[in-house]
């Protein structure tokens, strides 16, 4: 029998995405769109940038716009939590009560990590959602006299470089020994490093946080784990996330570090994952990949909305070429593809002394990789290779 | 169906050169150039595949 109804659990970018999917391909039934935040579907990219900075209001990050959002005629659920869900029984509870469900997205994202063994205390914050970035502007609106972020990962850069922006003393501080080296290698982590010292953040790599301290409930500083002392009156927590997926367990999904599907997105018969929180085989870089950026949440999204309306055999794999981009300060940095340290490098275009270059990664003969600063072009160029199986060897040699 | 580019927003991500090369280009100069304003209306959902897929939401179409 055809689908009559399907369940969106996730009313953010995967979500909203998924369900425009299924209307572009005519599904006429009905569409429950069910998210926890109380906002329609927004972007949260310019949360710590724009929205931060101050320069942007809420209305400017809407993901579809009114009319066409309207046009969707979604059975729009907000502020309403999914608690759990039966795979025998097809029953999803929500804070709502019960439903039966015929088909269902799981796109219900991820959450941030919180510092282990640090009790919550105002001037502490995290960055995730709309609600996170008004009550950090809100803080960083008050003149504090230096904000501390607590890793150096994308969310912690941005929110350095922001802060920087608004003229705020910042100390970023990271346990590793550059920023970004875990993702990107020590050499293009340590450009990374001078380009925030240059412009202002004390940087404090190689060292944790050992405790937050506060002053009548108000945090006041961090003690890290060499026994230095940052006084800050806002500190920023940006040290990952945790798909979510509690309201899962015992479900009858697996669930494993994300909601497990196979390489089409399907994670149980009319039941697939995207976004964040989705983790699947890429079949095209044979690897179980579980993807936190904002381009594969739309691409997972659509797939997983037309995998559902589509039999077992006529599914097509999900296997794209992962990307992200970073802006911090004036640079821009993006990656496409998969980048290892075993890999082969070699040197595309520009250099790291100017701080302008894409870098190409090859694994086996194949070009799987490719790293940019201020290379936008290329490194678009460079993914539509990777997209089409090039050699490592030809793409070294391509002229672009 | 002309395409418009918010030239303040766009940051030359060059996600719709990857989709279309022919409607858009980002040079060496980083700069975004529209080769092709007034696409034809058969190319209307790879024009609002560049429009979903541009990290600044910097494209639109008008009808």
């Amino acid at each position: 029998m055809a689908t009559q109804s399907i369940h969106i659990v996730g009313a953010s970018l995967a979500g909203i995405r998924a369900a425009e999917a299924l209307r572009r391909c005519e599904f006429d039934g009905r569409i429950v769109l069910i998210g926890d935040e109380p906002h329609r579907p927004y972007d949260r990219p310019p949360l710590s940038k724009q929205v931060l900075a101050g320069d942007w209001d809420a209305d400017r990050i809407e993901l579809t716009k009114p009319e066409k959002f309207d046009a969707l005629d979604l059975d729009l659920q907000l502020g309403v939590r999914a608690t759990g869900f039966d795979l025998a029984t097809r029953t999803l509870s929500t804070s709502d009560g019960d439903d039966t469900i015929d088909a269902m997205v799981v796109a219900t994202g991820a959450r941030c990590r919180n510092l282990p063994g640090i009790e919550d205390m105002a001037g502490l914050h995290v960055l995730r959602t709309l609600d996170h970035a008004h009550a950090l502007r809100a803080d960083l609106d008050a003149g504090p006299s230096r904000v501390a972020v607590v890793g150096a990962g994308f969310i912690g850069a941005e929110v350095a470089a922001t802060c920087r922006g608004r003229g705020l003393d910042v100390t970023m501080i990271d346990p590793m020994p550059t920023p970004l080296g875990r993702v990107l290698g020590e050499e293009i982590g340590s450009l990374m490093a001078d380009v925030h010292v240059e412009h202002g953040v004390d940087l404090r790599t190689g060292v944790g946080v050992d405790r937050l301290e506060a002053n009548d409930g108000h945090v006041a500083r961090v003690v890290l784990s060499d026994g230095a002392v940052v006084e800050a009156d806002v500190v920023v927590v940006g040290i990952g996330v945790i798909p979510n997926t509690e309201w899962l367990e015992g479900s009858g999904l697996t669930i494993d570090n994300g909601v497990v599907c196979d390489a089409t997105m399907l994670a149980a018969p009319g039941v697939t994952a995207a976004g964040d929180v989705a983790r699947w085989p890429n079949v095209r870089f044979d690897e179980v990949m579980r993807i936190e950026h904002w381009d594969n949440a739309i691409e997972q999204g659509v797939h997983a909305a037309e995998r559902l309306l589509v039999d077992d055999a006529n599914a097509l794999p999900f296997e794209p070429v992962p990307w992200f981009w970073s802006d911090q300060y004036d640079r821009k940095l993006q990656m496409a593809g998969r980048i290892g340290s075993s890999d082969d490098i070699h040197l595309a275009t520009g250099s790291f002394e100017e701080r302008r270059f894409a870098q190409l990664h090859g694994r086996n003969g194949r070009l799987v990789g490719v790293l940019g600063l201020n290379r936008p072009r290329h490194v678009m160029q460079y993914k539509t290779m990777i997209q089409n199986g090039t050699s490592f060897e030809d793409a070294v040699a391509a002229e672009i | 169906m002309k395409i418009v580019v918010d030239f303040d927003l766009c940051e030359s991500n060059a996600v719709c050169m990857q989709i279309a090369p022919d409607v858009f280009e980002v040079r060496d100069d980083d700069f975004l150039y529209l080769l092709n304003e007034n696409p034809d209306e058969s190319d209307r959902e790879r024009m609002e595949e560049c429009v979903q897929r541009c990290p600044k939401q910097a494209i639109s179409i008008e009808d």
